[in-house]
């Protein structure tokens, strides 16, 4: 059992207890641009009174909810292709090239956005060309949507094509031989046999896109704030640590519900068979 | 509908997604090869039709010493990150492919969860924490917080290779008088070899792209990821391009390398 114990520990000691110490490090004061420990609920009646904070939840809420769907939308007609249309050796080729990006510099990728998405940037180049534009697409909520795809549908992409991987293609065949046409067929026979795998996907997307700083604040233009963006506005410039340990707790409660919400969701037993 | 319509509408569908498939594709790789294009680029500010080519941006981050420290402390992290995640991460695997034990299901979670926690949040409370015993503002004090994040990869490759072996061969060690250990090394460790390496390489490749967390604990000991979060701060500066394509060409080649080792088949001890 020794071996259980490195991990244990390390995640005890450098993962629980930090996210702890947030919680505790909420209840202090700042005095004199110095922490000082105490039990004083003023950081929370400072935020929560404060409408900055909840224009900034919602907001976070909303660009994520849209993030969501847009790319599991976006995401499942590729999924779709490479689980059901594409040989074995195409659908491995495919995921190998779906993984590199996930783990490569996202800082980079989503920045290198502005290449394309400047007023005088690719896109803008390839509109003039046929007598369109110029279209601003940088610091917009449109450019944020880029920005979170970058981020996002590389993953999405992969767990829909792995739980859509999973559909007995038995059931598929089945349902065209009693004439069930294609679209039908997709959405009351595949979806639903995929539900936990789209539903997993699609919390994923979620998490992600609600704490990310990257896309709203260099390609989204920081107006209004996000959530991740106020906490690094409050940590970096003011002292107001314990004040970012509130919005960082009530992040992690609503990622938290939104999971758990997910998960009760993907798994409800179907009402109607 | 008639046998025929049905078949060019189903060709049409398929050429369709096809396309599709190529546009998703493009949209992936496009940020990772304009970077890669500019980087040569003359013009300071990135426009259409480019400029001439140059390797102006490259000679100006060679000469940059502050670049080359950075450099050199990202490979540092990220070396001793990987060593020391991939073991926890090998040593928590293990733990759950041998063992059953009560509250297996909150350790699991413990070693599986951190990667869903936003990176700001993590970043944050890591800084409260390391600085309140004086331990943040080090090149340790990132080491410390990346293992948390890159454990996780690093169980989840090394469980996957334990999962596509034969348990009774372990067994087999035991009974032919291998102790714990000798059956570790002579038996679990080989097989487990190719994943062990592609976790170093993975962890390796998180910990070196890795700017949120390292931003809130490095203090002045910057980063390459940190660094260009810097420069981002400021005006347009092409030689972000630079910067990003030598981290693209490291970190692209990690993943590779831990890709094709996680998918390449060899069957010896394998599960039948």
């Amino acid at each position: 059992m020794s071996f259980a114990l490195p991990g244990l520990l390390w995640q005890l000691l450098f993962f629980v207890f930090p996210m702890m110490f947030l919680i505790a490090l909420s209840f202090w004061l700042v005095k004199n641009y110095r922490m000082v420990p105490g039990f004083e609920s003023v950081n929370w009646v400072k935020m929560y009174t404060r409408g900055y904070f909840w224009d900034a939840y919602f907001y976070t809420l909303m660009l994520a909810a849209i993030s969501t769907v847009v790319t599991s939308i976006l995401a499942f007609p590729c999924a779709y292709a490479l689980a059901f249309k594409a040989s074995p050796t195409v659908r491995r080729w495919a995921m190998f090239l779906l993984i590199i990006p996930f783990f490569t510099s996202y800082l980079v990728r989503a920045y290198s956005w502005q290449i394309f998405l400047g007023n005088e940037g690719i896109f803008n180049g390839l509109f003039s060309v046929f007598g369109f534009g110029p279209y601003k697409m940088l610091h917009t909520m449109f450019g944020t949507m880029v920005g979170y795809l970058t981020l996002c549908l590389p993953l999405v992409v992969v767990l829909q094509l792995l739980s859509l991987a999973n559909v007995d293609k038995n059931l598929v065949e089945a349902a065209w031989n009693l004439g069930c046409g294609r679209v039908r067929t997709i959405f009351q026979v595949i979806v639903p046999l995929a539900k936990v795998g789209l539903v997993v996907a699609a919390t994923f997307c979620f998490i992600l896109s609600f704490g990310d700083f990257v896309s709203p604040y260099y390609l989204g233009g920081s107006k209004p704030p996000t959530l991740s963006i106020l906490i690094i506005d409050t940590t970096k410039s003011g002292q107001q640590w314990p004040r970012a340990a509130v919005v960082a707790i009530t992040m992690i409660v609503t990622l938290m519900i939104v999971a758990f919400s997910a998960v009760t969701y993907a798994y409800a037993r179907r009402t109607r068979q | 509908m008639s046998d025929r319509s049905r078949a060019s509408d189903s060709a049409i569908s398929t050429w369709f997604l096809r396309l599709y498939v190529l546009v998703v594709f493009a949209f992936v790789f496009a940020p990772i090869i304009a970077s890669f294009v500019f980087s040569f680029n003359s013009d300071r500010f990135p426009t259409i039709p480019l400029g001439s080519f140059t390797t102006k941006w490259y000679e100006t981050i060679f000469a940059d010493t502050d670049v080359w420290d950075a450099f050199a402390r990202s490979l540092t992290v990220a070396a001793i990150t990987a060593v020391i995640s991939t073991t926890i991460g090998f040593c928590t695997a293990y733990t759950d492919f041998r063992y059953r034990f009560r509250g297996k299901g909150f350790y699991l979670g413990l070693a599986l969860l951190p990667p869903t926690v936003p990176l700001v949040i993590m970043g944050l409370a890591m800084l409260a924490l390391l600085s309140r015993i004086n331990m943040s503002g080090q090149v340790y004090s990132i080491v410390i917080s990346h293992v948390v994040l890159c454990s996780p990869f690093a169980m989840a490759i090394c469980r996957l290779r334990l999962s596509q072996m034969d348990p009774s061969l372990e067994a087999a060690a035991w009974n032919l008088g291998a102790s714990q250990w000798q059956a570790m090394k002579t038996v679990i460790i080989p097989f487990c070899k190719p994943a062990i390496i592609a976790a170093l390489c993975l962890t390796a490749a998180v910990s070196f792209d890795e700017f949120a967390v390292a931003w809130f604990v490095s203090g002045l000991n910057k980063t390459i990821p940190v660094m260009i979060l810097e420069i981002l701060q400021g005006n347009v500066d092409p030689q972000i391009n630079a910067i990003g394509s030598f981290v693209f060409a490291i970190s692209i080649s990690l993943v590779v390398v831990a890709q094709i080792l996680v998918m390449t088949r060899d069957d010896k001890g394998r599960k039948s």
